[in-house]
C-alpha cells in the first residue's frame, strides 16, 4: 500500500528547491503550486480574515474560493493554489485585505 | 492570424475537460477551425486534474480509474490543428451576432501577467464545467476544514494531503471517491459521512439498470473503503468542528429524514482535516450573462437549459458538461463530441452530419446517462432541515464573515426573501469568490421566509467571470470593430 501521496504516483520529481513563508524555509518540488508546498510543510494557513483576524488556507483547491490569498514576493492577493512555486519565493501571511490588485 | 479580427476561429471552446477537449478535438477533425482557452496549465479539467512534468510522476493515472480515456484524448488534441491557449481566465465572453463572438480572457497561472487577449469566434462551446457546492456548518471556517474536490484537486495536482487523519463529509457521489483517494494515497479516513441515505438510488432502479458502469464505479469504491476499514456513516453530517487555529476533531450527528439533526446524537471523532462538500454547482455565468435560460436540477441547483444538439437558448453558443447539470466525466465527454457535430453542420451548412448512426448512438448515451446523473441528483438533493445544525455565529459567507445569525436578522426583521436582498442587506456574496461558496446557503436561508418555502431560480449573475484588475482592461488593445470602429462608421 502507497505510504504518501508520491508513493502512490511513483513520483521522480526534479531536485526540490526552498521557499519561505514567513521567514522560515519550506521545501517545494518543482511544479507544486505555492499551497501544495505549504500543506506539504504542515502549513494550512496563510492569511488573516480582515474582520475578526482568524486564519486562513486553501480551501477550494481550484481557484474559485479566494480563501487562499497570500502574499508572494511583496505581491498580495495572489491565490496560493494557482500559483507555481518559484525557488526563492517568499511567501508571507496575507493581514486583512489588499485591494491594490482585485479591482472588483 | 487566425483569431484576429479579420479572420475568427470556427469555433471556440471554454474549458479544457472532458467536454471541452472532446468538442475541441471533433470539431477540428471535422474540420473547424478551433481554439480552446482554459485556465489551467494543463488539460484535463478538474476529474483528469494531474501533476505537472515537473513531479515527474511515472504513474499520474493512479488516482484515475480512467486514465487511458483521458490520455486518448490528449493525443488526439495533440495531433489535431486545436490552438490550446493554456493558462486563459475567461472572464466575459460577447456576441455581436449568432456568429460573431468575442472570448475575453486574463493570462497567466493566477490571470496575472497583465496580457489580456480577446479572441473572435464564429461559435462558442461552453465548457466551464463546475464548483462544489458547500453548506456551511458551525466550524467550517476552520484551517483543516477543505473541500473534498478540494483535497482531491490538491491531491491529484500537487501529491500532498491536507492531514494524515480525514473525515470525509457532505452529500453526493464524490465523497466515496474524494476517501478512496486519500486512503489510496497514505491517509487514515475514519468515516464518510453522507446525509443523503444511500437507500435514495433505490427509488431509481430503471436508471441504474441501464448504467451498469457506475454500480461497477461504487463497487470499486467500496471494496477499497471496506479494506481501509473506513465507516460509512449515512444520514449523518458533521455539526461541529473543535480546534482553535486548526482541525483536532469534529461532531458527527445522526440526521432526521430533511437532515434535521437529531438532539443528543453528537458523536466526537478525532481528525487533524476534514474534507467536505455537498455537490457540485454548474458554472453557468459566461451564459447567464447573455441571457441564456437555465433549468432547475433535481439537487436544486441551476444548469443552462440546453436542446437535443447541446445548444443554449441563445443561437450559436453551446454548451457540454456540468455547465448543464452534474454527470460526470463520460457524459461531459459524450456532451462536448455531440455539441461539435452540431456546430459543425451548422456553421458548414452540413445537417446530414446530425442524423448519421454515430450521432445517434451518441444521443442515446447522453439521454441515458443524463437520466442516471438527475436520478443520483434527486437522491443527494439537500433536505430543508440542514439549516438546523446551523448556530448564529456559524459563518455563511466566507469571504465577508457574515454569520448565521446576520442573515437571519436580514430575512426575519428586514423582509429579506432571496439571495440577492440578503446580499445589499449584508454584503453575503459579495466577496472575492462572489457568492459561489455561499450562494445556495444564502439563498435557502432567504427562502425560509417564503410563504411556500421555495428557493427561487437565482442563477450565477456575474457580469465579470474572474476577478479583473482594472490595468488589464486599460491594457486591451483597442478593438477596430469595436464600437468606435470601422463598423459603426
Amino acid at each position: 500500500m502507497a505510504r504518501t501521496p508520491a508513493d502512490l504516483a511513483g513520483a521522480e520529481p526534479d531536485p526540490p528547491f526552498e521557499i519561505t513563508f514567513d521567514g522560515r524555509p519550506v521545501p517545494a518540488l518543482p511544479g507544486q503550486t505555492i499551497a501544495a508546498a505549504l500543506w506539504g510543510a504542515g502549513i494550512l494557513a496563510w492569511r488573516t480574515t480582515r474582520r475578526t483576524g482568524r486564519p486562513r488556507g486553501a480551501f477550494c483547491g481550484i481557484g474559485q474560493c479566494f480563501d487562499c490569498l497570500a502574499t508572494v514576493n511583496g505581491e498580495r492577493n495572489r491565490r496560493a493554489c494557482l500559483t507555481p512555486a518559484r525557488p526563492g519565493d517568499t511567501v508571507t501571511t496575507q493581514e486583512g485585505h489588499g485591494h491594490d490588485r482585485l479591482a472588483v | 492570424m487566425t483569431g484576429s479580427p479579420s479572420e475568427p476561429y470556427d469555433l471556440a471552446v471554454v474549458g479544457a475537460g472532458p467536454a471541452g477537449l472532446a468538442g475541441a478535438v471533433t470539431a477540428a477533425e471535422l474540420g473547424l477551425s478551433t481554439v480552446l482557452l482554459d485556465a489551467s496549465g494543463r488539460p484535463g479539467g478538474q476529474y483528469f486534474r494531474h501533476p505537472a512534468p515537473g513531479l515527474g510522476a511515472t504513474r499520474p493515472g493512479a488516482l484515475h480509474h480512467d486514465w487511458p480515456a483521458f490520455t486518448a484524448l490528449r493525443r488526439r488534441l495533440a495531433a489535431s490543428d486545436v490552438t490550446h491557449l493554456a493558462h486563459h481566465h475567461v472572464w466575459t465572453v460577447t456576441r455581436r451576432a449568432a456568429d460573431d463572438w468575442t472570448v475575453h480572457a486574463l493570462t497567466g497561472p493566477d490571470g496575472d501577467d497583465g496580457k489580456p487577449v480577446r479572441i473572435r469566434a464564429r461559435a462558442v462551446l461552453l465548457a466551464t464545467g463546475a464548483h462544489e457546492r458547500h453548506l456551511p456548518f458551525p466550524g467550517w471556517t476552520l484551517p483543516g476544514v477543505v473541500g473534498a474536490g478540494g483535497a482531491q484537486a490538491m491531491l491529484k495536482a500537487g501529491l500532498v494531503l491536507p492531514g494524515r487523519r480525514v473525515v470525509v463529509a457532505g452529500s453526493g457521489p464524490l465523497l466515496l471517491a474524494v476517501a478512496s483517494s486519500l486512503t489510496a494515497a497514505g491517509a487514515h479516513v475514519p468515516e464518510v459521512v453522507e446525509a443523503a441515505g444511500y437507500l435514495g438510488y433505490a427509488r431509481h432502479p430503471r436508471a441504474l439498470a441501464t448504467n451498469p458502469h457506475k454500480l461497477v464505479e461504487a463497487a470499486v469504491h467500496g471494496t477499497a473503503l471496506a479494506r481501509h476499514r473506513v465507516r460509512l456513516r449515512p444520514r449523518s453530517a458533521v455539526t461541529a468542528v473543535h480546534g482553535t487555529d486548526r482541525v483536532e476533531a469534529v461532531t458527527v450527528s445522526r440526521l432526521g429524514p430533511d437532515w434535521r439533526p437529531l438532539p443528543g446524537t453528537g458523536r466526537r471523532v478525532p481528525c487533524d482535516a476534514l474534507a467536505v462538500g455537498h455537490g457540485l454547482v454548474p458554472q453557468t455565468e459566461l451564459a447567464t450573462g447573455l441571457g441564456c435560460a437555465t433549468r432547475r436540477t433535481p439537487d436544486g441547483t441551476d444548469a443552462l437549459l440546453l436542446d437535443a444538439w447541446q445548444e443554449t437558448t441563445v443561437p450559436g453558443l453551446w454548451a457540454a458538461g456540468e455547465t448543464g447539470g452534474t454527470g460526470g466525466w463520460q457524459l461531459a465527454r459524450v456532451e462536448g463530441e455531440l455539441a461539435a457535430v452540431a456546430v459543425t453542420a451548422r456553421l458548414r451548412a452540413r445537417p446530414g452530419l446530425t442524423t448519421g448512426r454515430r450521432v445517434r448512438d451518441l444521443a442515446r448515451r447522453r439521454d441515458r446517462m443524463r437520466a442516471f446523473a438527475e436520478a443520483m441528483a434527486a437522491a443527494h438533493a439537500p433536505g430543508a432541515g440542514w439549516t438546523g445544525w446551523l448556530t448564529d455565529d456559524t459563518e455563511v459567507c466566507r469571504c465577508e464573515e457574515v454569520t448565521a445569525g446576520r442573515v437571519r436578522e436580514a430575512v426575519d426583521d428586514l423582509g429579506a426573501r432571496d439571495a440577492r436582498t440578503v446580499k445589499l442587506l449584508t454584503r453575503a456574496g459579495m466577496g472575492w469568490c462572489q457568492g459561489r461558496m455561499c450562494g445556495a446557503a444564502v439563498a435557502a436561508l432567504a427562502a425560509a421566509g417564503r410563504p411556500d418555502g421555495a428557493v427561487p431560480p437565482s442563477p450565477a449573475r456575474r457580469p465579470l467571470a474572474v476577478p479583473v484588475p482594472l490595468a488589464a482592461l486599460a491594457a486591451l488593445p483597442e478593438d477596430p470593430d469595436g464600437p468606435d470602429g470601422p463598423e459603426d462608421h
